[in-house]
């Protein structure tokens, strides 16, 4: 019996060290010497032909600066496909990686997938606070740990058709939120068969970059509070931001008919997007919408999106994201791989460059004001948002996204009208938004 | 005395033939241990971990069951959509795949094109097949709730809809039913046909014939395909994502991920749940007790129903 109960300890251990072994993904490491000749993997999300030669441009630039580092660049790469290469590890895997969310940094940083950037800029002589705005510094770090820089950042506001709102008799955009209601149902126009030719202005939460995250922005909501519990139940403007949406959806015709009409629109970034072919007179968008709007067969314009009522002041603000960019851990060549990410993120030049040729914001205080930046009118729309001081983006959390997820989930409800209790509905939201975090912890 | 003398060489010869049975059986062995033993082994060892594939694991204990069976709301939606779909989409797919066997086995004219009609859909891939019947049923521009329309009928929403959501896979899982159809076919032409013959003498109508000869006859290929069906479909998942992803419009761009169970978690799975878990949101240990559940579920279902093809077999089955 003692053999046989030594013989199972053993099976037993042999397979824990086997599972325990197996658990363990390749590490990196920050020896390398950056002057020695070296080839780097940078994987990006960038697929459209203008954006690809864009960064192919960047990284020639790169180059020449440093002859040494050669740089194999991957685009189109999901954040998904980035997860499970850093995970897997391997001699494939990318030493310098980007994402077009920041909704995942929290999770980069807190598992120490991305590398901790600090000892970088310190070694090199980058103050990032002299350099970054504050709000893009936040979104790319978790509890200090700067895990990633802005490549680039986005800011949403409002598109809208100048025909329809002549047509309409509207003299502008409007700046609140009941300002948006009434010119909504104005600029919507239905069929004779009940169904819809034009919404004035689409709140439904599947709409394309509609996510509910980026209209409650303008309310300026705390997703958390000092203890770090989620408090959207006691957040006085979520039921503010809900029933501006009811509202907007009863006003327009109710949510299954706007539901039924969204399900006609074309994908997002064709030449079907339904901005672009007139079904929608205001959207809600990113600044890179202007550039897919070239073959607008209307006057179109931009503003940044209302703001409610009582709070006027805060009219310009807006959501700001971005692209970010990082090192992965299990890069041997972090130090020639933070070079690039230097120039990438913090070479005012290579910035305005690059934001001029994607049509995007640029991510550095220096960048956002050079006179090289794009001049266009509807662009500057949204340099300004990006700059209100009353912009905001998502805080970083441990789990990344997952509490934007729960709050989406929670509000397909709340639009369809299914849920009938609000005040129990957005505390039960908070506890599983607890839960989800407690659970990531280790 | 003898018997003593042998007994070192029986023991020799008793051990070549462990020997030679484990060497035949080592295949079977080797695979079922690493692609069954392992995996099973590491689920279960993970289940009580916290890992994110990145960090090395920690102990917690039961955290991560608390977690999914009591604190994760998504759990209840996905096992109840797994569970429907088992029932239904099972049962129908059987009765279907059962009817169109009979009709083609019995039509006398026209017989290849009909099997080559019915076959056919089975051979388009799932994702290409799913594509097509949500272009095919999308309430604004699919050509179904038009051509309804126009014959007076008011149409649902299908893969937009909570209600017609799993419906809708479904139908879609129905227009794919060439491979039960083929089995069930070689079933029924199988059943001896001296036993229609003596049925028909009988005085056997076409329901008794089906019920005391036909039925009996094809029994346990039923049961075949009944368990078949359930381990399938407990494992459900690329029609589900692909339907759910593409009847929500939502834009998936590199920056974005695909939440699985439009609308409203109606088309949620567990399979789908296990994949978001672990490979989303690198929630490794929740994704490993889901999983265990799903197998248990699996287990216990199946084990449910091999008992019950033991009762309705006869001794010579």
């Amino acid at each position: 019996m003692p053999r046989k109960l030594a013989a199972l300890a053993s099976v037993l251990s042999a397979g824990a060290l086997l599972l325990t072994g197996c658990a363990n993904p390749s590490t990196g490491s920050a020896e390398d010497d950056p002057t020695k000749p070296v080839t780097l993997k940078f994987w990006h999300g960038w697929s459209e032909k203008s954006e690809v030669k864009a960064i192919d441009a960047s990284i020639a630039r790169f180059e020449k600066l440093h002859p040494n580092i050669k740089v194999k660049a991957t685009g189109n790469v999901t954040d998904a496909t980035v997860n499970q290469a850093l995970r897997a590890g391997g001699s494939d895997a990318p030493d310098v990686v980007s994402s077009f969310t920041t909704n995942n940094v929290g999770q980069y940083c807190s598992s120490g997938m991305w590398v901790e950037l600090n000892p970088f800029m310190r070694k090199t002589g980058l103050d990032k606070t002299k350099v970054f705005p504050k709000t893009l510094l936040d979104y790319t770090s978790y509890e200090g740990d700067q895990c990633a820089l802005p490549l680039l950042a986005d800011a949403y506001g409002m598109y809208y058709n100048k025909d329809a709102f002549a047509e309409a008799g509207i003299k502008r955009p409007p700046r609140t939120m009941s300002e948006l209601r009434r010119d909504a149902v104005k600029l919507t126009k239905r069929t004779k068969s009940g169904g819809y030719q034009r919404v004035g202005f689409m709140p439904n939460f599947r709409l394309y970059q509609n996510s509910p995250d980026r209209l409650f922005a303008q309310w300026g909501p705390s997703y958390f509070g000092k203890d770090g519990k989620a408090r959207l139940a006691k957040e006085k403007a979520s039921k503010e931001f809900y029933a501006t949406t009811r509202e907007l959806i009863r006003g327009q015709g109710g949510y299954g008919p706007l539901e039924t009409f969204r399900t006609s629109f074309g994908d997002e970034m064709s030449s079907q997007n339904a901005f672009l072919t007139g079904k929608l007179a205001m959207h809600m968008d990113g600044e890179w919408r202007g550039l897919f709007m070239k073959g607008a067969k209307f006057k179109w314009d931009t503003a940044p999106l209302p703001v409610p009522d009582d709070r006027p002041e805060t009219y310009g603000r807006g959501y700001l994201t971005g692209t970010v960019v990082g090192i992965a851990h299990s890069s041997t060549h972090q130090n020639a791989a933070w070079e690039l990410v230097k120039f990438l993120t913090a070479d005012t030049d290579q910035v305005v460059a690059f934001a001029n040729a994607i049509h995007n914001v640029p991510s550095t205080k220096a960048a956002l004001t050079s006179p090289k930046l794009d001049s266009d009118p509807t662009f500057r729309a949204f340099l300004d948002i990006a700059q209100n001081r009353y912009s905001t983006a998502l805080p970083p959390s441990i789990n990344g996204g997952q509490y934007v997820t729960s709050l989406q989930d929670f509000s397909y409800g709340v639009e369809a009208g299914k849920v009938h209790d609000l005040d129990a509905g957005l505390r039960k939201l908070d506890d599983e938004i607890d839960a989800d975090n407690l659970q990531a912890q280790n | 005395m003898a018997t003593l003398t042998n007994a070192p060489a029986l023991r020799r010869k008793a051990r070549r033939e462990r020997l030679r049975t484990l060497g035949f059986l080592s295949p079977w062995l080797v695979g079922f241990t690493v692609f069954f033993g392992y995996p099973l082994l590491a689920t279960v060892y993970f289940s009580f971990m916290h890992y994110n594939q990145i960090e090395a694991p920690t102990f917690v204990g039961l955290r991560n069951w608390r977690y999914v069976l009591e604190q994760m709301p998504l759990f209840g939606p996905a096992l109840w959509n797994t569970l429907w779909l088992v029932v239904v989409m099972v049962a129908l797919r059987v009765v279907f795949g059962l009817g169109i066997g009979l009709l083609v086995t019995r039509i006398k004219s026209g017989v290849g094109f009909f099997r080559t009609a019915f076959y056919l859909p089975y051979l388009a891939p799932p994702v290409a097949a799913t594509v097509a019947f949500v272009f095919l049923l999308n309430p604004g521009t699919g050509p179904v709730n038009d051509i309804l329309g126009n014959i007076g009928i008011h149409a649902p929403n299908w893969f937009n809809d909570p209600a017609w959501a799993k419906p809708s896979l479904v139908l879609l899982s129905l227009w794919g039913i060439g491979d039960l159809m083929v089995i069930f076919m070689a079933a029924l032409l199988d059943v001896p046909k001296e036993q229609y013959e003596a049925a028909e003498l009988d005085g056997a109508g076409a329901f008794h014939k089906f019920r005391y000869v036909t039925w009996p006859s094809i029994t346990p290929i039923v049961m075949f395909a009944v368990v078949t069906g359930v381990v399938q479909t407990m494992q459900y998942y690329t029609q589900a994502l692909v339907a759910g992803k593409l009847a929500s419009g939502v834009s998936i761009g590199p920056g974005s991920v695909i939440q699985p169970g439009y609308p409203d978690h109606s088309t949620l799975t567990v399979p789908q749940l296990v994949y978001s878990l672990g490979f989303q949101n690198f929630n490794t240990g929740a994704a490993c007790v889901l999983s265990l559940v799903l197998f248990a579920i699996a287990m216990a279902v199946t084990t449910l129903l091999m008992r019950k093809r033991a009762g309705l077999l006869s001794a010579e089955d």
